[in-house]
């Protein structure tokens, strides 16, 4: 009996993992449609608007072929939330994952982007040693997240161990991230910020702070992403009033001699998906 | 403006900011590719030739995903392609200005929207592909285009709008964090 419930739950999160997958990587939520359109409505610069066009048009023809919004499917994050009465090893939880991950690298389909990496000798399901990062939490229900980050906003992210008299240079930090990051991420951009934690936590949160609604922020993340877009990066860095959509922070208590910010910043196609595990 | 490959001198004409429409042969390279073609040589005839910047999602011998990949890591495995005939560039993120000189008076790099994989795939049919054994990603693949829309990101005579861009918006960076400085 044990057995049996071990089995179906482990084929409900595989299934619930696939589909969360499939959903993230064809359809974008509808908070970063809507900031994508409302980009569009306000946009004035010529080639910007022409490169607004084309990720809308991009966005409908991933929904009508049902097919990957971006060939770079990514590498996933995955976020589970787990309720406290359910026992049940986080092993059995991971290798579930897992096994979600490889069916969609067939089905969806995904892009192998999992590589060795010295030898770049790719493992061809998008799983390896120690990826995808599993993150779990208490939960009501137990719930699935994914989501899947390209290569080309990863790489221009950015960790910095600020003095703890530097509070008041964050903002700077954050901006000048983007400014470094120029085009090379696909602008328009959401940016996760991690504020405080440790080393590691920091960036953790910048990531878990992509997952957060952009439809509201905050006066300060507000500030931030002003600031960002009188840059005038624009779109794809040809330039234009639209260089982020949102500014994301999380913040965590850290060493009293510390200050760690994390800035990862996510593309236009800001891809995440959440399913409950039905067993 | 409508361009079809192979290219000849219709590109210099070309300007930072136009925006074209390419049709016909077009070849896939990513860093590996690169790497592998300047030990073995270039598989395809260069004159003339696009190199199209990308890692595309095949299945069942269809484009299903065709995206521009990060053009700058590409910066430094460019100029012999340059220097054997290529006449054109496509990518994101734009490259350095070394590309931009070596670009001059022969070639031109062609900005396609990131991220854009379903919409580039609507307009592309395989044809083949050279050294299969890199992986899908990393692979070049010869695919066949039709009035791909594309912006002119740098052309053949220095113009360079990510450059141009970039330096606006170090200097927009420079006037704001001066501002904040006065506050904090």
């Amino acid at each position: 009996m044990h057995t049996l419930d071990e089995q179906a739950l482990r084929k409900a999160v595989t299934d619930a993992t696939l589909a969360c997958i499939h959903d993230a990587e064809v359809f974008l939520p509808q908070d970063v449609k809507s900031a994508l359109k409302a980009a569009m409505e306000r946009e004035t610069d010529p080639v910007a608007r022409g490169e607004l066009a084309n990720i809308r048009a991009n966005i409908r023809e991933a929904e009508r072929l049902d097919i990957p919004l971006c060939q770079d499917t990514g590498i996933a994050a995955v976020y589970l939330t787990v309720p406290p009465q359910l026992h049940v090893s986080a092993l059995l939880l991971r290798d579930a994952v897992l096994d979600g991950i490889r069916r969609a690298t067939g089905s969806v389909p995904l892009r192998p982007n999992a590589v060795d990496p010295i030898t770049r000798e790719n493992s061809g399901d998008n799983t390896g040693v120690g990826i995808p990062v599993v993150h779990s939490s208490e939960g009501e229900d137990l719930t699935v997240t994914v989501l899947p980050k390209g290569a080309g906003s990863e790489n221009v992210s950015r960790i910095g161990m600020l003095l703890p008299s530097q509070a008041g240079s964050i903002p700077e930090f954050i901006v000048e991230t983007v400014l470094l990051a120029g085009g090379r991420p696909c602008p328009p951009v959401v940016v996760g910020v991690g504020i405080g934690g440790t080393f590691d936590l920091a960036a953790a949160m910048a990531k878990e702070a992509l997952l957060l609604p952009i439809d509201t922020m905050d006066a300060y993340e507000q500030e931030i992403c002003d600031a960002i877009n009188s840059l005038g990066i624009g779109p794809m860095g040809l330039g234009g009033d639209t260089t982020a959509l949102a500014v994301k922070v999380m913040k965590a208590h850290c060493h009293t001699a510390s200050l760690p910010v994390a800035v990862n910043i996510q593309c236009w196609a800001c891809r995440r998906a959440t399913r409950k595990v039905v067993v | 403006m409508k361009l079809k490959t192979p290219l000849g001198e219709e590109i210099l004409s070309l300007a930072a900011g136009d925006q074209v429409f390419l049709s016909g042969i077009i070849y896939t390279a990513r860093d590996e590719a690169h790497l592998r073609m300047m030990k073995d040589g270039i598989p395809f005839d260069p004159a003339g030739a696009a190199i199209y910047h990308a890692g595309p999602v095949i299945q069942d011998n269809q484009i299903l995903a065709a995206g521009p990949t990060t053009s700058a890591r590409m910066n430094s495995l460019t100029g012999f392609l340059l220097d054997s005939g290529v006449r054109c560039l496509i990518g994101k993120g734009g490259m350095d200005e070394s590309v931009a000189l070596s670009l001059k008076n022969r070639a031109v790099y062609l900005a396609f929207t990131g991220g854009c994989a379903a919409l580039a795939a609507s307009h592309m049919e395989l044809k083949g592909v050279f050294y299969p054994d890199l992986g899908m990603a990393e692979s070049i693949w010869i695919i066949d285009v039709t009035d791909l829309p594309l912006v002119v990101g740098i052309d053949a005579h220095g113009g360079d709008i990510f450059a141009d861009t970039n330096l606006r918006a170090r200097k927009r960076f420079e006037v704001w964090r001066s501002g904040r400085d006065g506050t904090t």
